[in-house]
């Protein structure tokens, strides 16, 4: 993001502010939010507002938006004091913000959802075309394209933002406030952004810009205020400062941007969903979805939200059922689960199986996989042999019907995307929330009774090993801790059942750098403790820097399986937008392979007459030629193949 | 089948002003349990007033004041289901049960005083909100019901108050982001429901008979309503031609023993069940694509974001 083509910055005289606010106190019942802080806006800037969450940026939006009073300070506008009451005041002034969640009537048009509030009328009838006329003129001007007749239900997150802006532009405001608004957004959609931000500033307008990504900051920022702990920082013009710098007076320490990894080193494999597809309502949202996890790797599943990944996620943790496909899961903690084969992507039912799936252990690439099935030696006869010449296999349950305490006893971990939703249950105390999953082991409860003292002492030691702060240790109320300490008790929680797969949702959304780090280490360490970690994350810092394989999902479909070494932030952007696509991924529909599937349960008869056996294990062979052919052909000859093998 | 088209339009009317009692209280945001509630209040006190007024009043007049009347009650009525759920907050599916209880209970009482006896019978004289096409005998109310649709037509799609109260429904938040009153908003939709919940009791009671035992109530027909909003898909006119269908049903009830369907020597009973089993049938089918206003039943609160 770097390299933004940025227009030069205006040039304001430096003693043109357009908003001031001055030694702005707020407090709240035990904290002080912020503590003294003054903010000056010049006319025509972009002023970034940096600092970690709970560090006062939205409550000091909040006092100049109008949604809270402050204790102590003055706000002037032009030199003016001004006094904000609510936010039709700031409205009033010409201040408008682009909320982190779009306020935005689904299921109104982009020109109703304009001019709500504001509607031109001629005796209380709706004069459209009146408004459409100046939106129209306004989109062509800033260059803010949007349709005017669209349901916003149906647009792009990008676009559903660009209405937002024409929504304060349609009210002639000069200050926007934009609060966290790449949050959301794709790469190029972030460029798209950055580059309006400084055509609205170049026409007059002042912009505050409430953020957390340096990266923003550098490329179209003209100043930074900085704020930590309700404290000001500082304000810094970005010409005369650096990332390291910024980070150091956000966070008061050094932070490590690149995370320190060992190459990983590959092991069996652990999760491996073949043609998986969910259905959610009326839509299809995952599509036969096949890939795999191994021991000591992250692999991420990247994508844009909403194009299927939680419901993949759901799938995989029991929250939903699937609709089709096979869950295929490597650890033999795993109680229950459907013994069963597989060939090539497709699992075959019911008791042609024997206890466990035999995996070709070479068949760490999906696309290059035979696996095999049974106990029988008959059926070991047909597994393929793998580069050692030996029949070694790793076994597989499928999973799909195992409940969701099942799975989380067979030592899968589930960080949740939704914390409140589906982490905690924010009425509870800490120390119950930390046991969620384990009242019922014999530790916490005895013949039904909970044991509250070893809850407790087992929380202690959670708290203490994984850092959670809060104000009453174990029996502080789950609602009453901070976002990063409640993400932190859920990591402590999940981690510390010593998971063989870690499925981490989206585990720093809405955390500061100091808590993403830690998060971040602790997964990498359960990666180097040989465990297998699936990352779902709409990050791309957090995709590129931490995983050692990616999966692209667009429109519930896997588009493109990468490796962060060799492919650059925007080739993935472009894959997540659904710009660019892989061939011949989850494609491999193989013709001869019910053939395969017959003739085997065939043989696999027990009162097969021996003459017939032999005849049928010939035409068997022929037919798994054929198949094996087939499959090469499917085979891409890609790099991965070669990288994946030189890291085993 | 001149009395089927009687009874269809009679029904037609009380279910599409009663379901768009409903749209609106909906469409802001609130859910209108409470319209069989309001329907027996609406329908008492106009029905009272009526049994009140001297024989030698004016037709006239008297349609009109106690079609006020009902209207007003109703109005009145449905903003304690506005105070409870928008200033309280409270769940709006609970106190508009209790409304519609405490409804039956209160017109027990009232209609027992008026009479100063112990029956809830009232009587009246209903032949002034009458009028004849031809064969074909109509009551005032159908003319209420289609200015009603004309009304919730323009009101909602064309007008500034329109799509703010849409809006309240859909994102209040949304909504209160731009300055607009969602309080307000919905006290409004509250009462506009209140307002024709009202009317629709009385049009319930009145055109068909001429006395009433308010111990039945209005014998679900407020329940009966919501089905057709959720069948009307919270849209003026679909409810108007969803009323219409419901209504049927309900006539071919009343007409059953005197036609041909008298023959079949079915009991009347199972007339009388078709409308809610229609309903029930349809609501299975369609419950599941229809797409209610996103916030109903959620109290807005400023606090929250």
């Amino acid at each position: 993001m770097d390299e933004l083509n940025v227009a030069p910055e205006t040039i304001v005289s430096n003693n043109d502010y357009i908003i001031e606010m001055r030694e702005i106190t707020k407090i709240f019942p035990g904290i002080i939010a912020n503590d003294n802080i003054t903010l000056q806006l010049k006319r025509g800037e972009i002023h970034a507002l940096l600092g970690e969450n709970g560090a006062g940026k939205s409550t000091l939006m909040s006092v100049l938006f109008g949604l809270y009073q402050a204790e102590s300070g003055e706000i002037y506008k032009n030199g003016e004091k001004v006094e904000i009451k609510d936010p039709n005041d700031a409205n009033k002034l010409g201040i408008g913000m682009v909320h982190q969640h779009f306020k935005l009537v689904d299921v109104f048009t982009v020109l109703e959802n304009i001019i709500l509030g504001v509607e031109p009328t001629k005796n209380g009838f709706l004069q459209k075309s009146q408004a459409r006329e100046k939106l129209v003129e306004l989109s062509e001007r800033y260059m803010l394209k949007v349709d005017p007749d669209a349901l916003v239900e149906n647009i792009t997150v990008g676009m559903q933002q660009r209405v937002e802006i024409l929504k304060m532009l349609y009210r002639e405001n000069e200050i926007l406030i934009f609060d966290e608004p790449t949050a959301v957004l794709t790469p190029q959609e972030i460029k798209e952004l950055m580059a309006i931000m400084v055509g609205l500033a170049q026409e007059g307008k002042s912009i505050l810009f409430i953020t957390h990504k340096l990266n923003e900051i550098m490329a179209v920022a003209d100043r930074c205020t900085v704020l930590r702990k309700g404290h000001c920082m500082g304000t810094v013009d970005i010409d005369k400062t650096t990332k390291t710098e910024l980070s150091r007076m956000m966070v008061g320490r050094d932070v490590d941007f690149i995370i320190d990894k060992a190459p990983c080193k590959v092991g069996d494999e652990m999760l491996r969903v073949e043609g998986l597809s969910v259905v959610n309502g009326h839509k299809t949202t995952v599509s036969d979805v096949s890939f795999n996890v191994r021991r000591g790797e992250i692999v991420c599943v990247a994508g844009i939200e909403g194009n299927g990944q939680s419901d993949l996620v759901y799938a995989l943790t029991g929250l939903m059922k699937e609709t089709g496909g096979a869950i295929l899961y490597g650890s033999d903690r795993m109680s229950g689960g459907k013994s069963v084969g597989s060939v090539n992507g497709k699992y075959l039912h019911g008791k042609d199986t024997g206890d466990v799936v035999y995996v070709a252990k070479d068949g760490s690439n999906i696309n290059s996989k035979f696996l095999h099935v049974g106990k029988s030696e008959l059926n070991k006869e047909f597994c393929p042999q793998n580069d050692e010449g030996g029949h070694k296999a790793v076994s597989l349950r499928k999973i799909n019907r195992t409940s969701i305490r099942q799975r989380n006893a067979g030592g899968i971990s589930h960080i949740p995307e939704d914390r409140h939703k589906f982490g905690l249950v924010l009425d509870f105390p800490l120390e119950y929330n930390l046991v969620l999953q384990r009242y019922f082991e014999p530790e916490f409860c005895k013949k039904g009774i909970l044991r509250k003292k070893n809850i407790t002492k087992y929380a202690n030691k959670l708290i203490v090993d994984y850092d959670i702060r809060s104000s009453l240790g174990a029996k502080s109320l789950t609602r009453s801790m901070s976002g990063g300490n409640q993400q932190k008790a859920i990591v402590a929680r999940e981690i510390d059942k010593d998971p063989d797969l870690l499925i981490a949702v989206q585990p720093t959304r809405g955390l500061d750098v100091g808590a993403i780090e830690y998060i971040h280490k602790m997964i990498v360490r359960q990666r180097d403790n040989n465990k297998a970690v699936l990352l779902i994350s709409l990050e791309l810092d957090e995709v590129m820097n931490l995983s050692d394989r990616i999966y692209v999902m667009y429109e519930g479909k896997i588009v493109a399986d990468l490796d962060p070494k060799e492919i650059s932030v925007e080739e993935l952007g472009l894959y997540m937008a659904g710009a660019k696509k892989m061939d011949n991924i989850g494609a491999r529909d193989n013709p001869f392979l019910n053939e395969v599937l017959s003739i085997e349960e065939r043989l696999n008869d027990g009162k097969l007459p021996e003459n017939k056996r032999n005849e049928l294990k010939k035409a068997y062979d022929s037919v798994y030629e054929r198949f094996v052919a087939r499959e090469h052909e499917y085979t891409r000859p890609n790099v991965r193949e070669e990288v994946g093998n030189g890291k085993q | 089948m001149i009395l089927l088209i009687k009874y269809t339009l009679l029904y037609g009317t009380v279910l599409s002003l009663v379901a768009f009692g409903g749209m609106f209280s909906e469409r802001s945001g609130i859910i209108n349990i409470a319209l069989e509630g309001i329907m027996v209040i609406g329908g008492l006190c106009g029905v009272v007033v009526l049994s009140l007024l001297p024989a030698t009043f004016s037709p006239f007049l008297a349609v009109v004041i106690t079609i006020l009347v009902a209207a007003a009650s109703g109005c009145i009525y449905s903003l304690l289901l506005g105070f409870a759920s928008i200033n309280l907050k409270a769940d709006q599916t609970i106190g508009g049960t209790a409304l519609n209880i405490m409804a039956t209970a209160i017109a027990m009482i009232v209609a027992k005083l008026v009479n100063g006896s112990e029956s809830a019978r009232v009587l009246y004289s209903n032949k002034s909100f009458l009028f004849k096409i031809g064969t074909l005998e109509l009551n005032v109310f159908l003319i209420i019901a289609i200015v009603a649709l004309i009304f919730a037509v323009i009101f909602l799609y064309k007008t500034k108050t329109g799509l703010r109260l849409r809006s309240c429904g859909e994102h209040p938040q949304a909504a209160d982001s731009v300055g607009i009153n969602v309080y307000k908003m919905r006290y409004l939709g509250v009462g506009i429901s209140g307002l024709l919940g009202g009317i629709g009791g009385f049009a319930y009671i009145v055109p068909a008979v001429s006395e009433w035992n308010f111990e039945v109530g209005v014998s679900g027909f407020g329940f009966l309503a919501l089905a057709v909003m959720i069948f009307g898909q919270w849209k003026p006119l679909r409810i108007f031609l969803a009323a219409l269908f419901f209504g049927l049903f309900r006539a071919l009830a009343n007409i059953s023993s005197s036609t041909f369907l008298g023959d079949l020597n079915l009991s009347s009973n199972i007339y009388n069940m078709m409308p809610f089993i229609a309903s029930m049938i349809i609501l299975a089918l369609t419950s599941k694509r229809s797409r209610a206003p996103k916030a109903e039943g959620i109290p807005y609160d400023k606090g929250s974001r």
